[in-house]
C-alpha cells in the first residue's frame, strides 16, 4: 500500500501528544528528520517532534514558512476547520467530546433516549417478523 | 562601571559568529550532568588591579553551561589557559545570558569543536539543523556522547556560526535543503496522550499503520 499522507509544507495535522493536544497544526517547515516547524493561528510558531503529530488528509497551499496573517489566509482559503469537522476523524472526536462532557442529568436523558430507540427498533422487529411469519 | 579596554569592548555579542572569531568557548568539568538545557553565557572578566598594574585588561567570553554558576567556573577554566590568572586573583565584571534572536526561523549551525578521546584530542566539525543555537549544542553533546563517547567535561567549542544553505557540508543537513520537501511518515508511534493514562497490559494489539 502506498503512503498516502505526506509530511510536506502545508499538511495539517493533529497534536495527539503534550500541551497542545487535540489541536490542529499546519507543518510549516521541516526542520530534520524527527522535528517540524509548526504553526496555528493561535499559538505561537514552534518545532514539534512528528512523535506527537498525527497527519490528516487536509493539506493548505502555502509556502515554506509563512507569515501569521498569509496562514491564516490560507487556512480560511482551504476552508480547513469545514473540512475537518465534516471528516469521520473530526466528527467523530467531536462526539468524544461531547461524550465527555455530560453530566448525570445528560447521562440519564441518554438513557431514557437509548431505551426508547431500543423500543422502537423491536417493535419494527416484531412487525417484520409477522409479515415473514404470515 | 565597567572601564573599556580599546580592545575588548564590553558590548552586546553578534550572535552571527565572525569567521575570525577565535575566543574559545568553555566546558565545565561535572561528572554527571543533572540538567541537559544548555544556556549560552558572555561572561567577562579581569585579574584584579594590583601595583604593577592598575589597569589589568578585561576578556571576554561566551560559553555553553546549564547555568550561570558553572558558566562563570568554565570562563577560569579557559582563562587560566590562556592568561596568567585564576579565579584567586581575579574577578568577573559580569556574566549575561545571550538568548536566541530569532527561535522561530530554522538555521543551520556548523559546530567546530575539539574533543578528548581515549587517544589523543581531536577536531572536528558537525552541523545541525535547528531552531536555536543552544539547541543545536545539546544536540552536538549528546551526539558526541552516543557517537564518540565523549562526555561533556571532554569537549570544548571552539567556534560556532549560523552557515547560509550553499555552505553546508554534510549531506544529513542538506538533504532538508529543499522548498517542496515530502516524505511519509512509516510508522505510527501509538501511545496514551499522558503518561498518567499509560497501563501495562492492553487489549488489542496497536494499529501502526499511519
Amino acid at each position: 500500500m502506498p503512503f498516502k499522507r505526506y509530511v510536506e509544507i502545508g499538511r495539517v495535522a493533529l497534536v495527539n501528544y503534550g500541551k497542545d493536544y487535540g489541536n490542529l497544526v499546519v507543518i510549516v517547515d521541516v526542520i530534520d528528520q524527527t522535528r517540524a516547524l509548526v504553526d496555528a493561528p493561535d499559538m505561537v510558531r514552534s518545532q514539534m517532534n512528528f512523535k506527537r503529530l498525527s497527519l490528516t488528509d487536509i493539506k493548505i497551499d502555502i509556502k515554506r514558512v509563512p507569515k501569521k496573517k498569509t496562514l491564516i489566509a490560507a487556512m480560511e482559503a482551504a476552508d480547513v476547520k469545514n473540512k475537518w469537522e465534516n471528516s469521520s476523524w473530526g466528527r467523530k472526536l467531536i462526539v468524544q467530546k461531547r461524550r465527555a462532557s455530560l453530566n448525570d442529568f445528560d447521562r440519564f436523558k441518554l438513557m431514557l433516549a437509548k431505551i426508547k430507540r431500543g423500543g422502537a427498533i423491536r417493535q419494527e422487529i416484531a412487525k417484520l417478523k409477522k409479515q415473514s411469519a404470515s | 562601571m565597567i572601564r573599556d579596554d580599546t580592545r575588548n569592548r564590553f558590548s552586546f555579542p553578534k550572535l552571527v559568529e565572525n569567521p575570525r572569531d577565535r575566543s574559545f568557548l568553555a566546558s565545565w568539568c561535572f561528572p554527571v550532568e543533572y540538567s541537559v538545557s544548555f544556556h549560552q553565557y558572555q561572561v567577562v572578566g579581569r585579574a584584579l588591579p594590583s601595583e604593577s598594574d592598575e589597569h589589568p585588561k578585561i576578556y571576554r567570553m561566551k560559553l555553553w553551561a546549564t547555568n550561570e554558576v558553572r558558566a562563570k567556573s568554565k570562563f577560569w577554566y579557559f582563562l587560566r589557559k590562556l592568561k596568567k590568572v585564576k579565579k584567586s586573583n581575579g574577578q568577573v565584571l559580569a556574566i549575561n545570558e545571550i538568548f536566541e534572536k530569532s527561535p522561530t526561523k530554522i538555521k543551520n549551525y556548523g559546530i567546530w569543536l575539539r574533543y578528548q578521546s581515549r587517544t589523543g584530542y581531536h577536531n572536528m566539525y558537525k552541523e545541525y539543523r535547528d531552531t536555536t543555537l543552544n539547541g543545536a549544542v545539546e544536540h552536538m553533546y549528546n551526539e558526541m556522547a552516543s557517537r564518540h563517547r565523549v562526555r561533556f567535561p571532554c569537549i570544548q567549542i571552539i567556534k560556532t556560526a549560523t552557515i547560509p544553505a550553499k555552505l553546508c557540508k554534510r549531506e544529513s543537513s542538506k538533504q532538508f535543503h529543499d522548498s517542496h520537501i515530502k516524505f511519509p511518515l512509516v510508522f505510527k508511534k501509538v501511545r496514551p496522550p499522558s503518561r498518567k493514562l499509560k497501563t501495562t497490559y492492553k487489549a488489542s494489539r496497536p494499529n501502526l499503520f499511519m
